[in-house]
């Protein structure tokens, strides 16, 4: 049987080459993220703004009355303008409300705002059955707020400092590096398209920092054994080395993972979709960022091949000119 | 590498299989098939975002705790000076800046006064619960200390769980949670509650019910603006009732409370149909219920409920049977959570929703359909690509991702894990990342037989090579799960086990059960080529 070779075999693409550039572009890229989400702001959804999405559902109708909903749940008091649009199917609808600044003090006001919404939709609409509500009061929310910060911080220090004692210094700083190019740029995609940022989406952000990561260790792991190997090499071409040698584990990694999740972003649960759509994304970004920040950052940091031999003694040294072999 | 010993064959298959069978019941589970009941049955929890139900997160405001706290201490000052003999006159007693202060009459009082309150400043663990200070010789000053508010907060916690949990019981819901969380946090979740409603509502009453003495001599003007008279206060009516708006001032002292009730049932009045709620008080109770309503014959006592009055009748006889009607403008489903509420006592601190999350039984069940079948294409897919890729090193990994969809499962079961919605997506991801030891080791089997290594000394090294790279990558994310874990909440912690769990699970099955199954094909048929 012939078995497929997605990677032609002994590539020798020089990705190395255009470091530079791609660098620039990356930082230009982070950069962009930030300001993205300095400006426009991340599209907070219920976990942490605070409020409530209610979701239900018309048994009897075809398509859910979407303007009239949002009129009549707009004009009850303190709702502002609710975010109303189907969920899933046509005759399934999401209607979202922020805690306005009322609720400032009040932690039972997310839990009376949702009642008010629900009693009201009830009584004006018979066929409707609520599926679900999530009401986040706006104490719980800033919690979340601030535990989704430290996740994502201690995730990264950690893993970075792990990778430093298992590698060396300049490893762990390219793989926060990279890890921090992630993050960004999955923030700014959030920013850009204004989707709802959700603890899910956290959640989704540790996954893609892990993945990333099993890129970034492959691709290190590669590097500190070629180093060891072949001593004289410059390093640029090293580097190229070990990223062609990894290159059918990275595609068939990625393809594996993407022909996992295609599924469960086309056809799974509508609740889904944000998470399953980040680490999609996550999955080409992370990949990027293990090739092309990742390795690049250590020729800038003055990894040598030495690096990995231990470094010979005073005494090691007059050991050997002593029995002649230096 | 070709060696594998039977005991560690045995000792694989062993975990492997025990593993398989505790997911058999959950698969069956989801399969709508029996398990039979004589066997062990260990299941994966469904999480309320697939079984569907209500989580919700109660708070208490400790500064209520302290607040009650205060007016406790007063009654119990003002009880132990009236019972000192010969009695201890106190005057000027008052609540406000977080401490009790009062006059001793005779300034002479003090030792005796000190002596008598020396053992209530003491809690029940030897901390000092309260400290005693006298201001001018004659101004007796208690504050609380530390230690002693905080004990009131986790005693005033622990009883509102009880509380809640006697409530909910009340409800006749299945298998709820109920579990106090920090210092001043209870989480209530109730397995396939549609309707949470009537749970909040129920929650949310602290069902504190007294029965005072309407003070006749205040002006009803003055009550309206809040003036009362010295000894009395105000509360205003109910909004239910007619008199919505009004205030009724009452006695402060001398009435009856609600916890002495033994019993409280929802029923109805047969001479107006109205909607009441019968009590019966304990034996306490009854008799002050009887010396109050026989001095008071043909004057009014108001019933409050939760600092609002219900309704303010008139004692027309002495009630001294130990029971009595509350009548007010109840409907039926009212009286009933009223009844429930009073037999599982008033909270002893108000307690608010600040979080709730509520998910139908259909939309879980949808969820999980769709998940599972998204799952299912996505392995078959990862499946075909592996086969594909590696030929009959594929198909070990394949059997080993089968096995580690199988092992997680069992684990899960057996340390009564919950599944949530986003941990079906951390199965998805397992399925597709777990594959990824095994491509890099067949990809390192490749490079090794292109160097020229013969077959066995290929597949050596291959394992060999890439497991270091598969540690550290299984280390790294198992640290990023474990924080997910520890700071995330609700379903996405559900995401977190699976994804950690899954870390375990598939280097077992990734690096050691397929290096089980490469070395025993490799031993039989000691090929001299391998197709990879």
């Amino acid at each position: 049987m012939k078995l497929l070779k997605l990677v032609p075999e002994a590539t020798n693409i020089k990705f190395l080459r255009l470091r530079v550039p791609f660098f620039i572009f990356s930082l230009l890229l982070i950069a962009a993220s930030w300001a993205l989400v300095l400006v426009n702001g991340l599209n907070y959804g219920v976990d942490f703004a605070g409020g409530q999405e209610i979701r239900a559902t018309f048994t009897q109708t075809e398509e859910a009355p979407i303007a009239e909903l949002r009129e009549s749940v707009g004009a009850l008091e303190n709702v502002g303008s609710p975010v109303v649009q189907t969920f899933g199917a046509p005759n399934e609808v999401s209607i979202r409300v922020k805690l306005p600044p009322e609720a400032e003090g009040n932690p039972e006001f997310a839990a009376e705002m949702t009642t008010a919404i629900t009693d009201s939709l009830k009584s004006d609409y018979s066929d409707i059955r609520i599926d679900g509500v999530d009401s986040v009061s706006g104490k719980v929310s800033g919690e979340f707020r601030q535990d989704a910060v430290l996740a994502l911080l201690a995730a990264m220090l950690a893993v970075a400092l792990y990778i430093w004692i298992r590698f060396e210094w300049q490893f762990g700083v390219g793989a926060l590096f990279a890890l921090f190019h992630d993050v960004s740029v999955t923030l700014g995609m959030f920013a850009l398209f204004q989707l709802e940022f959700s603890l899910q989406i956290i959640a989704a952000i540790l996954a893609i920092i892990g993945y990333s990561l099993n890129d970034t260790i492959v691709v290190y792991d590669r590097i500190r054994e070629n180093l060891k190997k072949y001593r004289k090499m410059p390093l640029p071409e090293l580097l190229d080395l070990s990223v062609n040698e990894t290159l059918a584990r990275t595609v068939m990694t990625s393809l594996t993972l993407l022909v996992a999740l295609v599924p469960l972003l086309l056809i799974g649960p509508a609740s889904l979709f944000g998470l399953v759509a980040a680490i999609t994304a996550g999955l080409f970004i992370g990949t990027y960022s293990s090739v092309y920040l990742a390795a690049p950052v250590l020729i800038w940091m003055g990894v040598t091949s030495n690096s990995f031999v231990p470094q010979e003694t005073k005494e090691e040294r007059q050991e050997k000119i002593a029995r002649g072999e230096a | 590498m070709l060696d594998f010993p039977t005991w560690k064959k045995f000792w694989l298959w062993g975990l492997t299989l025990v593993a398989v069978l505790a997911a058999m019941p959950s698969l069956f589970a989801a399969a709508n098939v029996e398990w039979p009941e004589a066997l062990p049955n260990p299941q994966v929890n469904l999480g309320l975002d697939l079984a569907g139900g209500s989580h919700i997160l109660l708070e208490a405001d400790p500064a209520e705790v302290a607040v009650q706290r205060l007016e406790n201490m007063e009654e119990t000052v003002r009880g132990e000076m009236r019972r000192a003999e010969p009695r201890i006159r106190i005057g000027d007693i008052s609540t406000s800046g977080g401490e009790l202060s009062f006059m001793l009459d005779t300034p002479t009082d003090i030792d005796r006064a000190r002596g008598l309150l020396e053992p209530v400043m003491m809690g029940n663990n030897l901390v000092r619960e309260w400290d005693l200070r006298v201001v001018d010789g004659q101004r007796m000053v208690l504050t609380p200390t530390e230690d002693g508010v905080d004990q009131a907060v986790t005693d005033a916690m622990d009883s509102a769980t009880e509380v809640v949990r006697k409530r909910i019981d009340g409800l006749g819901t299945r298998e709820p949670t109920i579990i106090r969380q920090g210092d001043t946090r209870i989480v209530v979740q109730v397995p396939g509650l549609q309707d949470p409603d009537q749970l909040k509502e129920l929650l949310g009453k602290t069902a504190k019910l007294e029965f005072k003495l309407v003070d006749l001599n205040a002006l009803p003007t003055d009550v309206q603006a809040g003036i009362v008279p010295p000894g009395s206060q105000a509360f205003p009516y109910s909004d239910e009732t007619p008199q919505a708006g009004q205030m009724v001032a009452v006695r402060r002292l001398g009435g009856i409370r609600g916890d002495s009730l033994t019993n409280a049932q929802a029923g109805v009045n047969p001479q107006n149909n109205e909607n009441v709620v019968n009590i019966q008080f304990d034996q306490q109770g009854a008799s002050k219920f009887c010396t109050l309503s026989t001095e008071n014959v043909d004057r009014p006592f108001a019933i409050i409920l939760d600092e609002k009055v219900i309704s303010a009748p008139n004692f027309n006889e002495p009630i001294c049977g130990g029971s009595a009607q509350i009548s007010g403008t109840f409907t039926a489903q009212s009286a009933a959570d009223l009844a429930i509420a009073l037999n599982s006592g008033a909270l002893p601190v108000e307690l608010a929703v600040i979080e709730e999350r509520t998910v139908g039984p259909d939309l879980g069940a949808d969820s999980i359909r769709k998940g599972l079948l998204a799952m299912l294409i996505g392995s078959v897919a990862v499946i075909a690509l592996m086969v594909a890729t590696y030929g009959r090193f594929g198909i070990y990994a394949t059997i080993a991702l089968v096995f580690n969809v199988l092992i997680i499962l069992g684990l899960m079961a057996g340390l009564n894990t919950t599944l949530t919605l986003p941990g079906i997506a951390g199965f998805v991801i397992t399925v597709g990342a777990a594959v990824d030891a095994n491509v890099l080791i067949n990809e390192r089997i490749r490079e090794e037989r292109k160097r020229g290594r013969r077959v066995v000394a290929a597949v050596e090294n291959g394992y060999k090579e890439a497991s270091r790279a598969i540690y550290d990558a299984n280390i790294t994310n198992f640290i990023a799960g474990v924080l997910l874990f520890l700071f995330g909440s609700g379903p996405v912690r559900g995401f977190a086990v699976v994804l950690v769990i899954g870390l375990f699970t598939s280097v077992f099955t990734a690096l050691v059960l397929t290096r089980m199954w490469v070395a025993g094909w490799l031993r039989k048929t000691r090929p001299s080529d391998i197709n990879i």
